[in-house]
This record gives structure tokens, C-alpha cells and sequence, in this order.
């Protein structure tokens, strides 16, 4: 955020790439492959792509870390060296170990845990092009290839961004948006109760602006929501037939 | 059990130290606790302690700033803290704190980065602030916001001569020109406490850590915790953490 620049993100009412400033990107969803793993999606936001896969509920090891109450869930949210404009040197970072834990609090509310005792469903994020909004492109895929495993869950996790670039609140950023904004927004949410599950934030905002920014970042995950819905009932009606 | 104690009494309105929910415990700064560094600051919050100590390096400035100065925040939670923490590179928790608290100070542009450029596109400040855990009884982050802001209230610019640092000698102040705050918001069912002891942080659903500026503006938000906050507490928590960010602020100096 805030670096200080010449760019104009928004002429004539209309961001750069021409969309309004609540339009979100095309988004694309695909269930499915990676036949190794019980549920993969893959998810576009614009030029973001997100693929994950979940494993299990499959048996913890070592056996020192099983809860006898409950399972767990482990994430890891990883960038391809390739996804981005310079070369990001593989493997972890302080910036995916915290998105890895963010993202794992962001799907936790929704798995019953209780169901898998002593076990764990691991979910890995790869993100293959990366052009803004990753963390949310990755929680969007990971709740899909959650769901198509089969893992006890209450509902899907939706997830979008926004933020405020040229003075303007808008929805979904993308990569100049997010370097070159005054503002962005993370945000996950349970759309049928109304629970926030991911929240990040940097900027510098009012209140007001900060509660218009949540509306719009909710209204969003509703359409995202409904997307999802549909894939998975298109996936599985099939399957069926 | 002690947890248990704490849940107990929050249900009927009370707190295991009969604070009030939306009460700090005491506050204590001591400022330069380390000859050594540029600034320094100790912060007491009840029995949780936290020193931040801020030093100074040359180095090259990012490609795309090239007349500013840079940031780096890093948080240890030594194993001397507390029996959960243990020696070794820093766990997940440490790098969120470190980075929730770098978020803060960086978006609220609280340095004026640009008076930290030595030449242009070549050499510049980075200001390193290490934040030392030194005991864990709840609500490291705040602390850890606390003491950061107000070691780098108190940092001084090291005298360079012929591209050597002279140590112990100063040329100015760093430049600080705003004052973020941090406030984090714990959620247990239907209530809201501030500045939750270790007990009580066990307990709790979820936080809401808000870092406010002088101007009240939010600038960072982090929500942490194993459940959802439903949305419609969120301006609630908001609220919470202005109204407090403006009391912690006048302990900053």
C-alpha cells in the first residue's frame, strides 16, 4: 500500500482494466484435477489462479500431535516461483507462514471437527499467477476442493477482496490495484450465518469507509457463493446420473 | 481451572483481576532500557512484558521507492517468556505478531520514510524493530504495538562519516509523525473484552487486533481466532478500539 505513484487506477469512473468500481473480475471455478487428492478446485479471479487439494480426514502422524476430541486441519498457502514478475524463491516465507495460518482460521469455523477425531484434513493452496487477491482466489479453492472430498462441513467459506484506490472504495483488486491502492481488505465469510471468518486490512480508512468497504466485500461473497453452489451441484448432479 | 474461573465470571460480568471488560491492566513504559540500541522501550502491561529495541543500519532502499527509508519489524518469543515457547526459528504466531505490528506502523505511515534517504536510489535508514518477549500473561500483540511505537518515538539517527556509522553519536530524531495505537477486541459469545490476561485468551473465540491513528483512522485490521465474528459486531469492536486507542495514545511519549 501507499507507494507513492503517478498511475491513474481510475478514468472516467472506470477502473484501468474497465471494470465498474463493484464489478469483480470473470471468475471461473473447476472441480476436480488432481485425481490423487480426495478434492481439488481450481479457481480464477481475473489472472489470479488458485488451485488446491484436500487430503482426508486421514490419520495424524506423528501420533504425539493427535487431539483424542477432534481432528485438525493444516494449510499451507504456497506462491509457484513463476507466478509472479520476479522469481520468488521457493518455499516458505514470512509472508505464507502467516496467509498459511489466516487461511486455516478462515476454513476452521465451518468443519466439524469433532468428526474425525485423532486425524487431519490438509488442504494445500498453489498459487500458479498471481495478480492480486491471492490469499482470497486460494480460501475460495480450498473451500471447493474441501467440499468436493467430502469433509463434514456446515456450509462453503467465500472470499473476495476490496479496497480503495484513487479515493474510490471498489471491489476485488487486482495487482496494481493492491501495490499502487490506499487500501485493501481480506475478507472470508460463512454467507449462510453471517460470520466473518477472515479479516485483514491495510490502509488507512475511516470508520465509515472501512464499514461501506465490509458491505461491499459482502455482497460480493454472496455472488461468489452462489457460483460456487453451482459448480458443485453441476459436478455432483452428474456424477449422479 | 483457572480458565474455567474466567469463563464463569465473564458470563456474570466480571473479570478473574475485577477489571471492567473494556479496561487495560496497568500500564508501565520505560524508555532507552539498552544503551546499545537507537531507542528502546519497555512496556508492563499487568504482569505481561514486552521490550522493543530499535536499531538502524544502511542499506539499499526497494526498487520501487528508491528516496525512502525502510521498515522491518521481527518479534522473539523467547523461550524465557513462557512454558509454551521454545527455542528455534519463529513459529507461526511470532511472524503474525511481527507483521501485524510492521502493518500497523507501515500503513499509518507513522515514519516519514523519505527523510530517512542518504542518496537516492543507493542508500538509505532501514529501521529494525525487534520486539523481545519477556513475559507472556496475555496480550502480546498491544504490548508489542505499544513498545514499538514508543521505542520509535524515542530513536535517534546515528552520524555518518564517509559511509561509516559512528556509533553513539546522533545527527536527529526519527522522524515520527503519527502515533498508531493498537487495540484488540476478544469475543466470548456475546461479550467483549479488552486486553484479555492469558486465561481469558484461552477461552476466547476470536480477536479482532485494530490499529488506530491519531486521526482515529483504522489502519490495520487482523481478526484471529478459531471461530467466525459475526458481522454485524463488527462496527461494535470498532468502536471498542477507537475509543481505547485514544487513552493508550497519551501513555506514548
Amino acid at each position: 500500500m501507499g507507494h507513492k505513484s503517478d498511475k491513474k487506477l481510475i478514468v472516467n469512473g472506470k477502473r484501468a482494466d474497465g471494470r465498474e468500481l463493484d464489478q469483480m473480475r470473470p471468475i471461473e471455478m473447476q472441480i476436480g484435477l488432481v485425481n490423487r487428492a480426495n478434492g481439488s478446485a481450481l479457481v480464477k479471479f481475473g489472472d489470479t489462479h488458485a488451485i488446491a487439494a484436500a487430503y482426508g480426514p486421514r490419520e495424524l502422524m506423528p501420533r504425539h500431535k493427535q487431539e483424542a476430541d477432534r481432528g485438525i486441519i493444516r494449510t499451507r498457502y504456497n506462491m509457484a516461483p513463476f507466478s509472479v514478475d520476479d522469481r520468488k524463491a521457493p518455499g516458505s516465507d514470512r509472508r505464507s507462514t502467516e496467509l498459511s495460518k489466516v487461511i486455516r482460521l478462515a476454513l476452521h469455523p465451518v468443519v466439524f471437527v469433532q468428526d474425525f477425531p485423532k486425524a487431519t484434513v490438509d488442504v494445500y493452496i498453489e498459487i500458479l499467477q498471481a495478480d492480486g487477491s491471492t490469499r482470497v482466489t486460494g480460501i475460495n479453492a480450498a473451500s471447493l476442493a474441501m467440499a468436493a472430498a467430502g469433509v463434514p462441513m456446515t456450509d462453503l467459506v467465500t472470499a473476495c477482496s476490496a479496497g480503495k484506490i484513487d479515493g474510490k472504495l471498489v471491489s476485488d483488486l487486482n495487482g496494481i490495484e493492491d501495490n499502487f491502492g490506499e487500501a485493501d481488505l481480506g475478507y472470508a465469510m460463512i454467507p449462510s450465518k453471517n460470520m466473518v471468518t477472515l479479516l485483514q486490512m491495510d490502509g488507512a480508512l475511516t470508520k465509515e469507509e472501512l464499514v461501506t468497504l465490509l458491505n461491499m466485500a459482502k455482497e460480493s461473497c454472496k455472488k461468489i457463493y452462489e457460483m460456487e453452489m453451482k459448480v458443485l451441484k453441476e459436478k455432483y448432479e452428474k456424477a449422479l446420473e | 481451572m483457572r480458565e474455567r474461573y474466567a469463563y464463569e465470571l465473564i458470563q456474570k460480568g466480571m473479570r478473574i483481576d475485577e477489571r471492567k471488560f473494556d479496561e487495560f491492566r496497568k500500564i508501565k513504559i520505560r524508555t532507552d532500557v539498552s544503551n546499545k540500541a537507537e531507542g528502546s522501550a519497555h512496556v508492563t502491561l499487568g504482569e505481561t512484558q514486552v521490550i522493543a529495541g530499535v536499531k538502524l543500519k544502511t542499506g539499499e532502499p526497494y526498487p520501487d521507492t528508491p528516496n525512502e527509508g525502510t521498515l522491518i519489524v521481527n518479534a522473539e518469543f523467547t523461550p524465557l517468556a513462557s512454558p509454551d515457547f521454545e527455542s528455534g526459528p519463529p513459529g507461526e504466531d511470532a511472524v503474525e505478531l511481527a507483521r501485524v505490528v510492521d502493518r500497523g506502523l507501515r500503513e499509518s505511515h507513522c515514519l516519514d520514510l523519505e527523510k530517512l534517504c542518504i542518496t537516492p536510489k543507493e542508500k538509505v535508514w532501514t529501521v529494525f524493530v525487534d520486539l523481545h518477549m519477556i513475559n507472556h500473561q496475555g496480550n502480546l500483540l498491544d504490548a508489542s504495538a505499544l513498545a514499538a511505537i514508543t521505542a520509535l518515538h524515542n530513536s535517534q539517527v546515528p552520524k555518518i562519516e564517509e559511509d561509516t556509522i559512528i556509533r553513539g553519536e546522533y545527527v536527529s530524531k526519527l522522524p515520527v509523525v503519527f502515533t498508531p495505537v493498537n487495540v484488540t477486541v476478544g469475543k466470548i459469545e456475546d461479550k467483549f473484552i479488552l486486553d484479555p490476561l492469558i486465561e481469558e485468551e484461552n477461552i476466547l473465540d476470536s480477536k479482532l487486533s485494530v490499529s488506530v491513528r491519531d486521526d482515529d483512522k483504522i489502519c490495520a485490521l487482523q481478526k484471529m481466532g478459531e471461530q467466525g465474528i459475526n458481522f454485524d459486531d463488527l462496527e461494535k469492536m470498532f468502536d471498542m478500539a477507537i475509543k481505547k486507542s485514544k487513552e493508550l495514545r497519551k501513555l506514548v511519549k
